[in-house]
């Protein structure tokens, strides 16, 4: 029977039929892993950011694979991993709890008096200085 | 400074990386999971980036070629790697056995260089101690996982892949007629006690992933006198292959 011959010395090297005679098994379905969710930290001290999530059988795989996911580049000093089962979240049609929040413009920072009472400190400081 | 026993250690660790890098990367694209063929990949990357460091300080500080050269060429019987390195990934049972035993000797023999008298050799080893640290962590992690917390099936896989690798293991840690010299001269602790130490270490971590140690082997020797296994031929001539179409090409 002949064989496959790649390009790729490694798949010649498996001796892959050409003609396999029947066709492959169909794949059972949600064979995968779990998820678990990542979350990287850049520098001491800075907050752990989300940044994606990885397949594994367990917490312990999925810190040691998320190691390489998402700390193979840049700065990191610290991740968490999170099992997605364990992630509360709210309903995605529950969204409208929220949509008259960017009215509520009393409550931006911006709307606080405190800015000018910064910019006069410092207007005053720099006096002093000068 | 023993010259020759230098060069007869700086060279048999740094082709033993070499060579286990390439057997790495031949996981690459073929890997059990995504994530996981990433890992070993990376994994493989590292181990290149220790040979071409080793072969740098050959280069600089012994005269020997250059890092290209030292890695692609050279005949096979000019080579020093150890007949456990050259052996085939199989499956991925015993890749990842290769890679505990290995690493549990890389992070051993370069945590004691990191105290060497020779001060290029030690700052190598201050730099890729994290590495190390982390390739130790990533093998140990797999073999706990499929020893301790797998199947019946994962635990006798593992167990017999552990009993093959073993007796070329021990290979790893060949004395040589020079290192005595090295060894009086602090530049390193001597094969002897590096695996005296390996051992305690990897019975550690076969203890919690439930597997027995094999003992009583005599080490699969050779290499370190240019006697390889019938699997580095054909491993120099696909690992070369590029490098052979224009030795002078820049990349």
């Amino acid at each position: 029977m002949a064989t496959i011959v790649s390009l790729d010395p490694r798949v010649t090297r498996m001796e892959i039929e050409q003609d396999p005679g029947s066709a492959p098994e169909p794949k059972a379905e949600l064979d995968q892993f779990p998820t678990f969710e990542v979350f990287h930290q850049e520098r001491t001290g800075a907050h752990h950011v989300h940044v994606g999530s990885v397949h594994a059988p367990n917490a312990d795989l999925a810190l040691l694979l998320a190691k390489e996911q998402y700390g193979r580049r840049g700065q990191t000093v610290n991740l968490w991993v999170v099992n997605t089962r364990d992630v509360v979240t709210m309903s995605a049609g529950d969204a409208d709890i929220f949509v008259t929040t960017p009215e509520k413009t009393y409550r931006d920072v911006g709307a606080y008096m405190v800015r000018n009472k910064v910019e006069a400190y410092k207007k005053q400081m720099g006096d002093q200085k000068s | 400074m023993n010259q020759d026993a230098v060069k007869d250690l700086l060279v048999r660790m740094a082709d033993d990386v070499l060579i286990l890098a390439h057997r790495h990367s031949e996981w690459t694209g073929l890997g059990p999971v995504l994530e996981e063929d990433i890992a070993f990949s990376s994994v493989a990357q590292d181990k290149l980036g220790h040979a071409q460091a080793l072969y740098a300080i050959l280069h600089e500080h012994f005269g020997m070629p250059d890092p290209d050269v030292m890695a692609f060429g050279r005949a096979e019987d000019d080579m020093r790697s150890c007949h456990f390195v050259e052996l085939p990934n199989g499956e991925y049972d015993f890749s990842l056995v290769r890679h505990l035993l290995f690493d549990a000797s890389e992070y051993v023999r370069w945590s004691a260089l990191r105290e060497s008298s020779f001060e290029p050799l030690a700052k190598l080893a201050h730099k890729i101690h994290g590495e190390l640290k982390y390739h130790l962590y990533h093998a140990q992690t797999w073999i706990v996982q499929l020893g301790s917390q797998g199947s019946e099936e994962s635990k006798a896989r593992m167990q017999s892949a552990l009993n093959a690798a073993w007796p070329y293991a021990l290979g790893l840690f060949e004395s040589r007629s020079g290192d005595a010299d090295l060894v009086a001269s602090g530049f390193f602790p001597g094969e002897d006690a590096l695996r005296a130490e390996w051992e305690v270490l990897v019975q550690g971590i076969l203890e919690k992933s439930s597997l027995t140690m094999p003992h009583d082997h005599a080490a699969v020797l050779g290499g370190r006198d240019g006697y390889h296994s019938e699997f580095l031929a054909p491993l120099l001539v696909e690992m070369t292959e590029v490098y052979r179409i224009d030795p002078s090409a820049t990349w």
